[in-house]
Formats: structure tokens, C-alpha cells, sequence
């Protein structure tokens, strides 16, 4: 086997590294092909909106000639746009102060606080990550209704904070966990009390994973549509999810106006993204992995 | 909430999880007692309240609406006992379904899974911008939905981009109504989901991939294994974990699909064109027809469903690996 002729020449060594570092073309070829696939039907949205009706019609996956503004002015001067951009920040800001905020709280209890019930606790938080929201939807319409919030806003971050609460706790725990001993003895030492401890040490200690969790929280929000669908039905409170489906079957024969609408709405979660890239990504993976 | 705690306030309660205890004994132990009470009760309490209300109690509502033939106004009165779950499980259309999701589910699993673990040792290697490349290829799961189904129900329409592609290389024979063929429909459902996840999957995978240890490698490595070798003996079983709880992850994503199903086909087209789902049918049947009564009920069983393979996957798959995530507290 060809593996014998291995050990002559060891890998292991760092500056061959260091040549290697350009790796093979074949890996990029493939990199560039899985990007382009990636990033195709998104450039087709956003390039769309720059074309007119007629080029769509005549060549749907052609490019922009000539490049067309209209689309985008239209929309951007839009009143119904920017409500809905206004409806979504709301309920996105709402929904992550709050889930950040009760998530916080009971993180606290969970990794520093010995009691019994603790486990239990953490097993009833647990289990709400297996269950999106979809199987309660229906009652969970019935209990807004009941409480009155249909077509508010508040009916829809109550719930979103409520189901957005599994993830935190998930990935606030190991966190706080994390703070060392040592200053809660010494926060102790110096009088400080444990509610005092939570708000000095432990809330600017874990800001990092309140990002993490709080990005997560909003992009989930700025994204849903099931809940939004459910409980707001007038369009003066619809969310931009709502919107975009609205606008598509509005104008379904003005395909460009679609495309740009669409293209529009994306770009908040996308500049959110890439703007904390890192966290988001580390955040998944480190609650998938716990 | 008891708090049965030892009198030195010290010791570990006795559910065997590992706690932190504060160190330092506290002036006045009996007042700390209900002190701390007060402070798990003021700090967690509002977390449980809205926790218990908008998730758990939903849950039990379901439940107990499914007992009855109710138009949603009013309160219930007309129960029908297990009626409701009798006519779910003999309408054809749900057995549709359950076919669709699980098709769905394996699919996901089949197609997704190979793929990127194959993409994630790639990109593990070193080579430039890497850090470029693994923002591009998580943008579609960043993009919501309903821009997501808009965009290909667009490009896959039968006048659509893709069609107008394949004409414009000379593939026109190849055109076809990718959303309304009942026998393409479901496929083009397979490419845009595998399309809007496989980058979770890819992203996940890199960092179980780094999480690797790389002296293990260069053990390997002057031992003289070969690159192949040291990916099937080393990298595959170290990545298993990750896979596992990727898999769990996308099996009750499949469970639950609704919103791209929804926007693409609609509520009633979904059914001819074979790519409902068990949301699309609880949706359709409950809501929109207002009997919620019903609608309910399919909602436990979709319930009772998730929760079985959840807890089967659990206990006989993830059980090696997640002794934290999900089962802590319960060992």
C-alpha cells in the first residue's frame, strides 16, 4: 500500500504546513461551486429587482439590461415597507430584551443556586427545544385570543419569548457555570448578597453569551411567520414576513416589485449576520452540542 | 418549591446534579433559608410563568380540545370522545402526510447528511478564507422562509428562471412544471430544503471537526496513515457525536416543516401536488376550516409523534453522547 512510503516524509512537521497552505485546487473548485449554489437564488432575488417586467418575462434568468431603480425606489418609498420594518423591529427588540432578560434570571438560579427541583426544573426548560412551536399553534391561537392580544404585537412576543427560552437557558447555563468560585467567595466576603452578585458580577461577566443568545433570539423573531399568521390578520400590524407574502400574491403579475420587496427584507437579518457571524455560529453549535 | 436543605447550607441537594455551593457560610443560616427561596422564586419564577403559559399550558389545551367537535367560540361543549383521533387516523389525507414526512425526514437525512460531511472535511483543511467561505455558506438558513419560498417558488414556476436556464442552453427538453408534476413536486421540495439547511449542517460539523485534537492527527500522520485512513479511523467516529445530535435536529425539523410547504404551495395545493405536511394538514383542517376542535387533535398526534421518535433517538441513540444537553437532571 502506498501508506508505507508515508513515514519518510512525516507530516507532522509545522513548515510544511505552512507551504501547504494554498491546499489543493481541487478544494476550491468544489468550495466555489457549493458558494455559488449557496449564493445563486439569492443574487437571482436581488438582481431581479433591477430588472423590469418585460426582461423577466422574455428571459427569466437573464441579467439586469439595462439596470432598472424603479423597483427598489418604489418600495423604499413605500409607507406599508417601512410599517412592517417598524412591526418587525418592535417585536424583535420586544421578544429578545425579553427572552434575554428571564432567561438570564433563571440561568442564574440554574448553575449557581442548589435546591431541589433544580433538575427538574432544567428537564422542563429542556424539553421545550425539542417542540417548535408548530404543535401548539392552534391552541396557542385560542389562549392569545382569549387574552385578547389577537392583531397586537404583544401576542406575539409573549409566545416568542416563551419558546425562545429553552435555547437561552441551554446556552446560558454552562456560562454561568463557568464563573469561577472564587468571586462569588469574595463578592460574598465583601458583603455583597447573591442578588447583588447577579446584578454586578454575573450580568457583565456573561455578556457575551446574552449577545450570543440575544442575536439568536432576534434573527428567530425578525424570520417567524407561522405565529404572526396566526394571531395578526390586519394588515396595519403585520410583521414583514407577513408583508412579503402579502405584497407577493398583491402582485403576483409584478414580478420585479416581488423580487425587490423580498430582496429588501432580507437585508436587516443579513447585515445582523454579518456583523456577528462568529456568535451566531458559535451559538448554534454550542447549544447543539451543549 | 421545597428547599430541604442540610443546616450548614453547604451540601449538595440530592438529585446527584453537580451544583456550585457557596463556599462561605452565611451569617443567620435560617434566614438565608427563605432568602434563598425568595430569590429563586424572584429570579426564575417569571422565566417558569411564561414558560408554563405559552408553551406547556398550550400543550394541555390541545389536549383537551381534541375531545371535542368545537367551532372555537364559545366553550366547548359538544364532546365526542376519541372521535376526532378516529377520523385522523382513517382520513386518507393524513396517511398522505405521515408518507410526505416521513419521505421528507429520510430524505433530509440521506441527502444532507453525506454531502456535508464531505463539504465540512474539505473546508477543514487549510486553505484560504475559510472564515469568507463559512459566512457565505450559512447565509440561506440565515434567510427567513417566506423570502426563501417566494424566491424559488419564483425560479421554479413553469415560465420561472430555472426553465428559462435550461432553454437558454439548449436543455429545453428538460423543462418541467417542478411545483404542480406531483411526482417532481416533493423533489423540488427536497433540493430547496436540503439547499436552505445543508449549510447548518456544514457549519455544525466544522466545529465538532475542530473540536478534533490535532495531535491525534499527527499521531496518525507518523504513524503513517494516509489522509483517507486517518478521516474513516479517526475523523468519522470523533465527528459521530456531532452527526447524532444534527440528525436529532433535522428529524424533528422534518416533523414540523410548515412554512415553506405553506408558502410555495398553498394551503390546498400542497395536497394534489404531494408535498403536504402534517403543519400544512393540521392547518388546513383546523384554522382555516374553523374546527378547531379537530384541528387540535391533529396537533396532539403530531405531538405524541415527535415525541416518540424524539425519545426513542434519545434513548437509543444520543444516550451515549449527551450526557449533559438534554438528559441532565434525569441520569
Amino acid at each position: 500500500m502506498a501508506v508505507l512510503e508515508a513515514p519518510t516524509r512525516p507530516r507532522a512537521k509545522r513548515p510544511l504546513r505552512e507551504r501547504q497552505e494554498w491546499g489543493s485546487p481541487a478544494t476550491y473548485f468544489i468550495a466555489f461551486v457549493f458558494i455559488a449554489l449557496c449564493l445563486g437564488p439569492v443574487i437571482y432575488i436581488v438582481l431581479g429587482g433591477f430588472r423590469d417586467n418585460s426582461q423577466i418575462t422574455n428571459s427569466p434568468a437573464g441579467f439586469p439590461n439595462p439596470w432598472n431603480f424603479d423597483n427598489y425606489a418604489e418600495v423604499l418609498a413605500s409607507r406599508t415597507f417601512w410599517q412592517q420594518v417598524g412591526n418587525s423591529a418592535i417585536a424583535g427588540i420586544a421578544t429578545t430584551l425579553g427572552v434575554v432578560t428571564l432567561g438570564l434570571m433563571a440561568s442564574f438560579i440554574l448553575a449557581r443556586y442548589t435546591f431541589a427541583g433544580r433538575g427538574a426544573m432544567y428537564s422542563l426548560f429542556a424539553a421545550g427545544l425539542m417542540f417548535p412551536m408548530t404543535v401548539a399553534i392552534t391552541p396557542l391561537y385560542i389562549l392569545v385570543r382569549e387574552l385578547g392580544l389577537m392583531n397586537s404585537l404583544a401576542g406575539v412576543i409573549l409566545p416568542q419569548i416563551a419558546f425562545g427560552l429553552p435555547v437561552t437557558i441551554i446556552i446560558l447555563v454552562p456560562f454561568l457555570k463557568a464563573i469561577p468560585n472564587e468571586l462569588e467567595e469574595a463578592a460574598a466576603i465583601d458583603g455583597t448578597s447573591r442578588l447583588g452578585f447577579f446584578f454586578r458580577m454575573v450580568v457583565p461577566l456573561s455578556l457575551p453569551g446574552v449577545v450570543t443568545t440575544g442575536i439568536l433570539a432576534f434573527v428567530a423573531s425578525w424570520n417567524s411567520y407561522l405565529l404572526p399568521l396566526f394571531i395578526l390578520s390586519d394588515q396595519a400590524s403585520y410583521t414583514l414576513p407577513l408583508g412579503v407574502q402579502a405584497f407577493a400574491s398583491q402582485y403576483s403579475v409584478d414580478t420585479a416589485k416581488v423580487l425587490a420587496f423580498t430582496s429588501l427584507s432580507m437585508i436587516p437579518a443579513l447585515i445582523f449576520f454579518t456583523l456577528f457571524e462568529r456568535r451566531i455560529v458559535g451559538g448554534l453549535t454550542g447549544a447543539v452540542k451543549g | 418549591m421545597t428547599d430541604k436543605q442540610p443546616p450548614r447550607g453547604t451540601v449538595t441537594a440530592g438529585n446527584g446534579a453537580r451544583a456550585v455551593s457557596p463556599a462561605v457560610p452565611r451569617p443567620g443560616r435560617r434566614s438565608t433559608d427563605w432568602r434563598k427561596l425568595l430569590e429563586i422564586t424572584l429570579l426564575a419564577g417569571p422565566a417558569i410563568v411564561v414558560f408554563v403559559s405559552f408553551v406547556i399550558f398550550p400543550v394541555v389545551l390541545a389536549g383537551y380540545y381534541g375531545f371535542f367537535r368545537w367551532k372555537g367560540f364559545g366553550p366547548a361543549t359538544d364532546f365526542v370522545g376519541f372521535d376526532n383521533y378516529l377520523i385522523i387516523l382513517q382520513d386518507s389525507a393524513f396517511h398522505d402526510v405521515l408518507r410526505h414526512n416521513g419521505f421528507i425526514l429520510v430524505l433530509s437525512l440521506v441527502i444532507q447528511g453525506p454531502i456535508a460531511i464531505i463539504l465540512a472535511l474539505l473546508l477543514n483543511q487549510r486553505i484560504r478564507g475559510r472564515s469568507l467561505i463559512r459566512v457565505l455558506i450559512f447565509i440561506p438558513y440565515i434567510i427567513s422562509e417566506v423570502i426563501v419560498g417566494i424566491g424559488w417558488g419564483l425560479m421554479l414556476q413553469t415560465s420561472g428562471s430555472v426553465n428559462g436556464l435550461l432553454e437558454s442552453v439548449g436543455l429545453g427538453a428538460l423543462q418541467r412544471d417542478w411545483l404542480s408534476d406531483p411526482s417532481l413536486a416533493i423533489w423540488s421540495l427536497m433540493v430547496i430544503i436540503s439547499w436552505k439547511y445543508i449549510g447548518f449542517a456544514v457549519i455544525l460539523f466544522l466545529a465538532g471537526l475542530q473540536s478534533i485534537p490535532d495531535e491525534l492527527f499527527e499521531a496518525a500522520a507518523i504513524d503513517g496513515a494516509s489522509y483517507w485512513q486517518i478521516q474513516r479511523t479517526i475523523t468519522l467516529p470523533l465527528l459521530g457525536p456531532t452527526v447524532r445530535i444534527w440528525a436529532f435536529l433535522s428529524i424533528i425539523g422534518s416533523l414540523q416543516l410548515f412554512d415553506l410547504v405553506f408558502i410555495i404551495w398553498g394551503q390546498y395545493v400542497a395536497s394534489t401536488a404531494g408535498t403536504s405536511t402534517m403543519a400544512t394538514y393540521m392547518v388546513a383542517n383546523g384554522r382555516t376550516s374553523g374546527n378547531f376542535g379537530y384541528g387540535s387533535a391533529v396537533a396532539v398526534v403530531m405531538f405524541l409523534i415527535s415525541l416518540v421518535i424524539a425519545l426513542i433517538y434519545q434513548r437509543f441513540v444520543l444516550s451515549r453522547d449527551t450526557a449533559g444537553a438534554l438528559t441532565e437532571g434525569k441520569k
